[in-house]
């Protein structure tokens, strides 16, 4: 008696279906036991003040990209999307910031 | 070959031996087996019409007119030219189409207003078809095309495999089982379709133009297999204009049609 | 098994048989659709867990960062501000930070000199990022010659390296202490970078924020808020731009399978036909079909965010770590902690497996509503 292909598929979705879930099963582990980690990085941007990421160390003006420096491109929107704001395709996403409360004189 | 046919005919007929030369007795098929409830109507068609393209330029009336009594246990032919009309009275009684007009009934239940859904609930318990060009699907084992009609009803794989097994060995294609329907000689491929119309167990068999793709051996066998039938009580439509099949004693009845009408005797 | 269940698996089986009787077609059709959820996936994945690690990662920023402003443009903070703003109600901490670049042409790299709140650093020595020890061979012990933009050269010796889990936040670092600072830098004494304030109430923050641009009003205050903000916008920018390069292949996959599965061919229509003939009822072929899409698209689904998985998580998904990460020549090395979004994940899941449902299910639905005599009349 031959495979019925039906059989074959229950197989396969079911063992690519707890796969799936391994996925997720599988974060948790990692979550769990890189915890540590996560928490002394979080320690250490507290105890000096980092406000970013080291990613973008290819330039002055990019390695802090949501302050501004003397050589920023773009220094006044804190929701630039890029470093030339007309660059980018869509406006940010705004929101009333604080700074521009004030109304004008 | 007639030894063979012989041989394969009393298994058919589970014993029951059919004399071949026995003759007909006069148009209609009498009473030839005792055992057998004839005479009562099973299919009842009152004045039924059928037409193609209604309203449009091109409309055809396929049948004017039909009324007829099919008996159950009964093998009936249909007969007449192409074009007769034969072929969609076949549908019609076979619950593959509603006619236009009038009435098809079923053990006396009227069948032709029926939505699709019963119609075809109805087709599947009570008729099984084989088609003139066979129609098995291609690509699929022999074995997988006897166990199609039976897929909806979701009957267990097991007992449609042993049931399909079975009706193969019956009609001698074990060997030739596991093979693709494209593969299978035209003898065999009847001999499939046969099987298909078979396994959800229909009381009646609808078999169209049956030997119109087969040498006249293949047509001998299939008329074996059909005596088969006819003894065991089971009730066969056909159509043909074969003579080898409307004048072979298997077939108890013959109705002649031309022009969509009934050509009385 | 319920005659329901039976009968499920037999449509299932004719479906993978009448599949299997175009086998190269469909398995390259499967292999394309599992390649799309991947490549799709693998952008999702990352992004979020980058995402997520941002902000983890800056809950620890200081609430607001003043920087003063000179005809628009940053400058130091002169000396007596910070006296100023220390009175004000609902800020708890006020501090002077220094922080400045310094570009190394020894690698071609910049690195960012920090002097800690607590200038915990011993005069002399320096504690470096992970990613700069491991670009100009430290490790503690060793020493580093500097040559300072007045053009004075300066020796340190390395006390530490930051831990290597830190490095996202860390990786070209040089905590310093703020007597060298100054003296490397030629930092005017009592001027700082820029001032970093945390709030006792965080609901507070907007408020003390309006306050101290009215108390200073060439000074510009940053939230932390916001740069978190920014950050995930960086991000959700970046996979934008992914996703954007990936709609090309979204569309050409949808052509595929527009054409595969509408193009009902001369023999798919017979089938259909036959089957109508033999006794199958229209929702039998329609339930059928729904097989044959929900198969490839599950499947294609599983396989290719499975394998988005394995690709982001443990391979570090190095084919799509240039787009989403950007480049620079002190890398950080980071493994990403794996943070899914469900949401995301579903979001993925209705866009590609429904779609190719109703691709497969449309056409048919068509050319199963013919007369089951059609078979008969040909």
């Amino acid at each position: 008696m031959t495979l019925r292909p039906s059989t074959v598929a229950i197989v396969v979705v079911s063992t690519l279906a707890a796969a799936f879930v391994g996925c997720f099963i599988d974060a948790h582990f990692i979550v769990e036991r890189t915890a540590l980690d996560l928490a002394q990085t979080q320690t250490l941007a507290t105890r000096l003040g980092l406000a970013d990421l080291a990613l973008f160390t290819e330039a002055r003006y990019t390695r802090h990209p949501v302050q501004a420096d003397l050589h920023s491109a773009f220094q006044d929107h804190p929701l630039a999307l890029e470093h030339f704001p007309s660059g980018s395709l869509l406006p940010p996403h705004y929101e009333p910031l604080v700074r521009e409360t004030t109304t004008p004189d | 070959m007639l030894a063979t046919l012989d041989y394969h005919r009393s298994r058919l007929a589970s014993g029951v031996t059919v004399a071949r030369s026995a003759s007909r007795p006069s148009g209609l098929g009498a009473a030839r087996r005792p055992d057998c409830t004839v005479g009562a109507s099973m299919i009842e068609l009152r004045d039924v019409k059928k037409a193609f393209n209604q309203g449009q330029h091109n409309e055809y009336w396929a049948l004017s007119g039909i009324t007829l009594n099919l008996e159950a246990k009964r093998v009936t032919a249909l007969r007449g030219p192409s074009g007769s009309g034969k072929t969609t009275l076949l549908t019609l009684i076979g619950c593959l189409a509603r006619p236009t007009s009038g009435r098809v009934s079923l053990h006396g239940r009227d069948i032709s207003g029926l939505p699709e859904r019963f119609l075809t609930e109805i087709r599947r318990q009570t008729f099984g078809f084989v088609f003139q060009q066979f129609n098995l699907i291609r690509g699929m084992s022999a074995l997988e095309n006897v166990m199609l009609p039976a897929f909806p009803t979701g009957r267990a794989h097991r007992e449609l495999v042993e049931r399909a097994d079975a009706l193969l060995e019956r009609l001698r294609l074990t060997h030739r089982r596991d093979a693709r329907a494209e593969w299978l000689s035209g003898g065999e491929q009847q001999r499939v379709a046969i099987a298909r119309a078979l396994i959800n167990d229909p009381e009646v068999l609808i078999a169209d133009e049956p030997t119109a793709n087969l040498d006249t051996a293949l047509a001998k066998e299939f008329m074996a297999i059909l005596e088969g039938f006819g003894a065991e009580g089971r009730t066969v439509i056909l159509t043909s204009h074969d003579p080898l099949v409307v004048e072979s004693a298997a077939v108890h009845r013959v109705i002649d049609m031309r022009d969509g009408l009934l050509v009385e005797q | 098994m319920s005659p329901w269940f039976e009968k499920q698996r037999h449509l299932i089986d004719f479906t993978l048989a009448s599949l299997a009787r175009r086998k190269g077609r469909h398995l390259g059709l499967l292999v394309v659709f599992a390649l799309l959820v991947f490549a799709l996936a693998s952008a999702m994945l990352f992004a979020h867990a980058l995402r997520h690690e941002a902000q983890q990662i800056l809950d620890g920023a200081p609430e607001i960062v003043l920087q003063k402003l000179v005809a628009g443009r940053h400058d130091l903070i002169p000396p007596g501000t910070i006296e100023r703003i220390s009175g004000m109600r609902g800020v708890q901490q006020v501090h002077g930070r220094l922080w400045g670049y310094y570009y190394d042409p020894v690698v071609k790299a910049n690195y960012t000199f920090l002097v800690p709140p607590d200038n915990s650093i011993q005069p002399g020595t320096l504690v470096i990022g992970p990613a700069l020890a491991r670009q100009r061979g430290l490790a503690p012990g060793t020493g580093i010659s500097l040559r300072s933009y007045s053009g004075a050269l300066y020796s340190f010796a390395i006390a530490a390296v930051l831990p290597q889990a830190s490095e996202l936040a860390s990786a070209d670092l040089l905590l310093v202490s703020e007597a060298d600072f100054r003296a490397f830098f030629s930092y005017p004494a009592d001027h700082y970078t820029d001032i970093a304030l945390s709030v006792a109430n965080p609901a507070e923050v907007r408020n003390i924020a309006n306050k101290l641009a009215k108390l200073l009003p060439d000074s510009r205050p940053i939230l932390r808020e916001e740069i978190q903000r920014t950050y995930a916008s960086i991000f959700d920018w970046r996979e934008g731009i992914m996703l954007a390069l990936l709609s090309a292949a979204i569309l050409a996959f949808a052509i595929l399978a527009w054409d595969k599965a509408s193009g009902l061919s001369a023999d798919e229509k017979r089938e259909i036909g036959i089957l109508k003939a033999i006794g199958w009822e229209t929702g039998d072929i329609i339930k059928m079909k729904f097989w044959e899409g929900a198969l490839i698209s599950l499947i294609a689904f599983l396989v290719g965010f499975i394998a988005a998985y394995v690709h982001v998580f443990h391979f570090g998904a190095p084919l799509f770590e240039p787009v989403l990460k950007g480049w620079s020549v002190l890398y950080p090395r980071f493994v990403l902690t794996p943070v899914i979004d469900g949401l995301q994940v579903a979001t993925l899941f209705f866009f590609t497996v429904f779609p190719f449902l109703a691709a497969t299910l449309v056409p048919i639905w068509r050319a199963a509503v013919t007369d089951p005599d059609a078979v008969m009349r040909t």
